[in-house]
């Protein structure tokens, strides 16, 4: 087959709402294309945060008013368990992994990941984890009666997940779910890692990478390192319930927390393996929008790697009222604070990528400003937290589900708003509507800050996370109506946005290969790409390849 | 007020006065809930002992620092996006492209880590002031032990046992006399909170933690269970009595004493303690000097001297306690107390017994 006639199937894949369904889905379920595969993620993480974000606004209605009977306690419980383990683990991992599957080989210049049927094994895995979570609504029982979810907490600590305390099914369904997301992050990052060490076109040493697949190196590294714990905790966990072993069984003499060291040993590192990606999308739409170069790539690049290595040392800041002792609360006092540092240069770098730039407003750069205010603000009640005996007062309160939520959708959740508008255009060849994106992001601003500034302040009069229902006179009415209000004018933003990918699919401006002018190797091929991504091997001689085609003068590599 | 705490209060008000200048950000409602709430009964930002108020102190430090480096992070990153914005009738030319410069990476490296130096010396003085000083002598031990969904106390000095409302003798900043409470837990973890007098601990099975309170005024410190115990851990409820000296000696007198026997006037409490004796309650509750010597639910020797039921749950009236023993879910579903399907008579019985017991 001539190289030209395969261009014309690429084309004629454009045309596959042509073919029969069946044939279609066939296609997609046994592909092992990374950018279907990529996109099948990100379809499943957008499924599970629809689900996660209605168990989020059901707890709100809950929360709105004290004394409420919206919801019993046992269905409460079941809600933030549920909330929390899907976005964590079916929704931030999956939707971050999408992007990386997808963009990681495109932006090395490589024709898939290193291991195909490996990249589709750890989605399918993955999914069926998710699948398997909310199955246990019909098949489980936790701490009550048939047919309930696992209603332990996301991070299910031990012993209320040990038989006498959750006798039902339910914790199984949790425990299964989390050990098969997790033998798919682990797969996916070994796949990741692989291609990123080994696939990389001509030219492109290490030091010529984008930052986006550094990042996503870092990140999967974290994977094998933070994840193996948790798996293996899973494992111990169900050895406890159905084999008769204490590693965690209090009335036996197990230890609960062995428990949490090993939740936390992954809790984390998790934290800065989904911000990590965030990072990443922020270093290629930043420096693109703002029409300038990164500030400090060698600096961002360590300041990675430093932030990958430290952030295994600083777990046992989520248990500061364990008991710990002052040695070792001390210690972690320290790391977690060092922390902030390789942080820090990271937020200063991109605003002198801003700084003398040409910033252009357009929908990915405005979330990438959301991104860096509200990074900030997260970061800084972090260093809050890290003072243990702020600490002491804080944990276990609203505040830390303000500060967290701060750091996952303030950060996170905006960064991956802002990769979508970037590379929608990329991945189906329309751009995504600019004004629905302006009311997506406008409601979206409102929304948050109205729910999670507002959030703090419950957890500082004394407010515990968890509680389904609270008296009247603690000083907290005020505050959980307001976060209430912004939770539904969230939904209406996320509403607009969904509204807007399939508007957007079917009547959107066709994009064309290189929308916004950027400067790294998947704008160099057609949107969307084909099958094998690259007509021929590309070769690059600087990080920005496309700077160096469009500035024959003032080429990149003159300067790296 | 002590000097340290003026100072600190001081520092409150210029904490809240700046942020109004960072405008609807988090760190200004954050000054803001420390005074327009004072009132909360449960603010951490109005201690009422030692180690909430050198907690306090820590925490104005750090929410001054993380206030500057916001206003100058976020006043910076402000001025860039106005400043340089691409403006109608901008060349097409791209700017100047600067890679980078490794003296403003290295002063935005050092900076930051003599800030976290300074940070870190801080909260270490706190952790070990607060953790690592020497136990006074006349300090008053008490054992608590978190229940699903309650709290056992134990004055293992005196030999009392009770639940749910924790009396402690008022401690005089000159002559202290600290309570140490050593916890552990009967079943799941759970974490004692009463933020005006101190942060949190967790009390967690098979182990004992120990922390220290010293509420410096007579009153009511109000608090909850902080980490989550199971189906109720909403209504695990905390309430600490500070007691003048005398007040706690009386206290600690009538705890001592053997549950009430006598009934006289009052049949109707007579045949209650019959019905009590000869059902279940016996199996879960102690009430001394009878057979009731069960350990799985609160000690009701002295009940009635409480002013609330199912661990804060409801203030302690005979309506509220007799539908409590008809039906505890009605009031707190996911308790461990069973209904016990009396009839109303027995339920009135009960009810006329349980009043009497101060």
């Amino acid at each position: 087959m001539s190289p030209a006639t395969r261009v014309m199937e690429a084309v004629d894949e454009t045309q596959a709402i042509k073919r029969p369904a069946f044939e279609v889905i066939y296609d997609w379920v046994t592909t092992v294309d990374h950018k279907k595969i990529g996109i099948m993620y990100i379809a499943s993480a957008l499924l599970f945060l629809v689900i996660g974000g209605v168990e989020a606004i059901l707890m709100r209605i809950q929360l709105a008013i004290p004394n409420n009977h919206f919801v019993s306690p046992e269905v409460f419980n079941q809600l933030f368990t549920m909330h929390g383990t899907t976005m964590i683990f079916f929704m931030a991992m999956p939707i971050l992994f999408g992007f990386g599957n997808y963009l990681v080989p495109l932006m090395i210049g490589a024709r898939d990941m290193a291991f195909p049927r490996l990249n589709a094994f750890s989605f399918w895995v993955s999914f069926f984890g998710g699948l398997l979570l909310y199955f246990s609504y019909v098949g489980g029982s936790g701490l009550y009666a048939a047919g309930s979810a696992p209603d332990v907490g996301w991070f299910a600590y031990a012993p209320l997940t040990a038989k006498v305390f959750s006798p039902g099914h339910s914790t199984d369904y949790w425990t299964l779910a989390v050990l098969l997301s997790g033998i798919g992050s682990i797969g996916t990052a070994v796949n990741t890692v692989t291609t990123i060490l080994c696939m990389r076109c001509r030219g492109m040493k290490l030091t010529k990478m984008p930052l986006l697949p550094w990042l996503y190196l870092v990140m999967s590294s974290m994977v094998f390192i933070a994840v193996s714990p948790l798996t293996a905790a899973q494992i111990m966990l169900m050895l406890d319930r159905y084999l008769g072993s204490h590693f965690f069984d209090t009335q036996a003499g197990g230890s609960a927390v062995l428990w949490m060291h090993y939740f936390w040993i992954f809790g984390h590192p998790e934290v800065y393996i989904l911000v990590l990606p965030a990072f990443a999308f922020m270093n290629e739409i930043i420096p693109v929008f703002s029409r300038k170069a990164i500030f400090g790539y060698p600096a961002m690049v360590a300041a990675s790697v430093g932030i990958g290595f430290i952030s295994l040392g600083v777990w046992a800041h989520h248990m500061f009222a364990v008991g710990m002792g002052p040695a070792g609360n001390t210690f972690f006092v320290f790391s977690t604070m060092v922390i902030s540092v390789p942080t820090g240069i990271k937020i200063f770098n991109w605003l002198a990528t801003i700084w003398g730039g040409r910033i252009i407003f357009s929908i990915p750069m405005m979330f990438s400003i959301g991104f860096l205010f509200q990074f900030l603000i997260a970061g800084l009640t972090g260093i809050m937290l890290s003072a243990a005996p702020f600490d002491w007062q804080l944990t276990g309160s609203y505040f830390v589900v303000a500060h967290f939520h701060y750091v996952i959708v303030g950060a996170i959740i905006f960064a991956i708003f802002a990769a979508f508008y970037y590379w929608y255009p990329k991945a189906t060849g329309r751009m995504l509507n600019e004004r629905l994106g302006k009311w997506h992001f406008w409601l979206f601003v409102l929304g948050f800050h109205l729910t999670f500034d507002f959030m703090h302040i419950p957890g500082l009069l004394g407010m515990p996370r968890r509680i389904y229902t609270y008296e009247p006179g603690r000083g907290w009415e005020i505050w959980n109506i307001l976060v209430s209000i912004g939770a539904i004018v969230q939904a209406i933003a996320v509403i607009i946005f969904a509204w807007n990918l399939v508007w957007s699919y079917f009547k959107g401006k066709v994009a064309g290969q290189d929308p916004w002018d950027a400067w790294t190797l998947e704008w160099a091929t057609p949107s969307p790409p084909p099958v094998y991504n690259f007509a021929c091997d590309p070769m690059v001689n600087s990080r920005r390849p496309l700077w160096d085609l469009k500035h024959p003068e003032d080429p990149d590599a003159d300067y790296e | 007020m002590s000097p340290i705490a003026k100072h600190s209060t001081a520092r409150s008000g210029r904490t809240l006065r700046l942020s109004a200048l960072g405008g609807g950000s988090v760190l200004g409602s954050l000054a803001l809930a420390g005074t327009a709430y004072a009132g909360s009964p449960t603010n951490i930002f109005a201690p009422a002992g030692t180690p909430a108020r050198s907690i306090f102190s820590l925490s104005m430090l750090v929410l001054s620092v993380t206030l500057v480096i916001f206003l100058i992070v976020a006043g910076l990153l402000l001025y860039a996006i106005i400043r340089y914005r691409r403006r109608p009738g901008d060349s097409d030319q791209e700017p100047a492209q600067i890679y980078g410069s490794n003296q403003i990476e290295l002063a935005w490296t050092v900076i930051p880590i003599l800030i976290v130096i300074m940070l870190f010396l801080s909260t270490t003085r706190v952790i070990l002031g607060t953790e690592h000083i020497p136990k006074p002598g006349n300090a008053l031990d008490v054992t608590v032990i978190g229940h699903q969904f309650w709290w056992e106390y134990r004055y293992p000095k005196f030999g009392v046992v009770t639940a749910n409302e924790l009396h402690v003798p008022v401690s005089d900043p000159a002559n202290m006399t600290p309570t140490y409470l050593n916890m552990t837990s009967a079943d799941t973890d759970h974490s004692f909170w009463v933020p005006r007098l101190a942060g949190k601990m967790d009390l967690i099975p098979n182990r004992i933690n120990v922390m220290w309170i010293d509420p410096q005024q007579p009153g009511l410190y109000l608090g909850q269970c902080a980490q989550y115990c199971g189906v109720q851990h909403a209504k695990m409820l905390l309430r600490v009595y500070a007691d003048s000296p005398a007040d706690f000696a009386k206290w600690i007198e009538h705890q001592k004493q053997p549950a009430n026997e006598d009934f006289t006037g009052n049949p109707a409490a007579a045949e209650g303690k019959q019905v009590f004796m000869h059902n279940a309650c016996i199996n879960c509750h102690t009430i001394s000097g009878t057979v009731a010597t069960g350990r799985f639910g609160p000690d009701l020797t002295h009940f009635a001297s409480r002013d609330t039921l199912a661990s804060g749950a409801v203030p302690n009236t005979p309506e509220n306690l007799r539908k409590w023993i008809d039906d505890p879910g009605t009031i707190k579903p996911g308790a461990m107390m069973p209904s016990m399907h009396l009839n109303q008579h027995d339920l009135d019985l009960i009810t006329a017994y349980l009043i009497t017991l101060h």
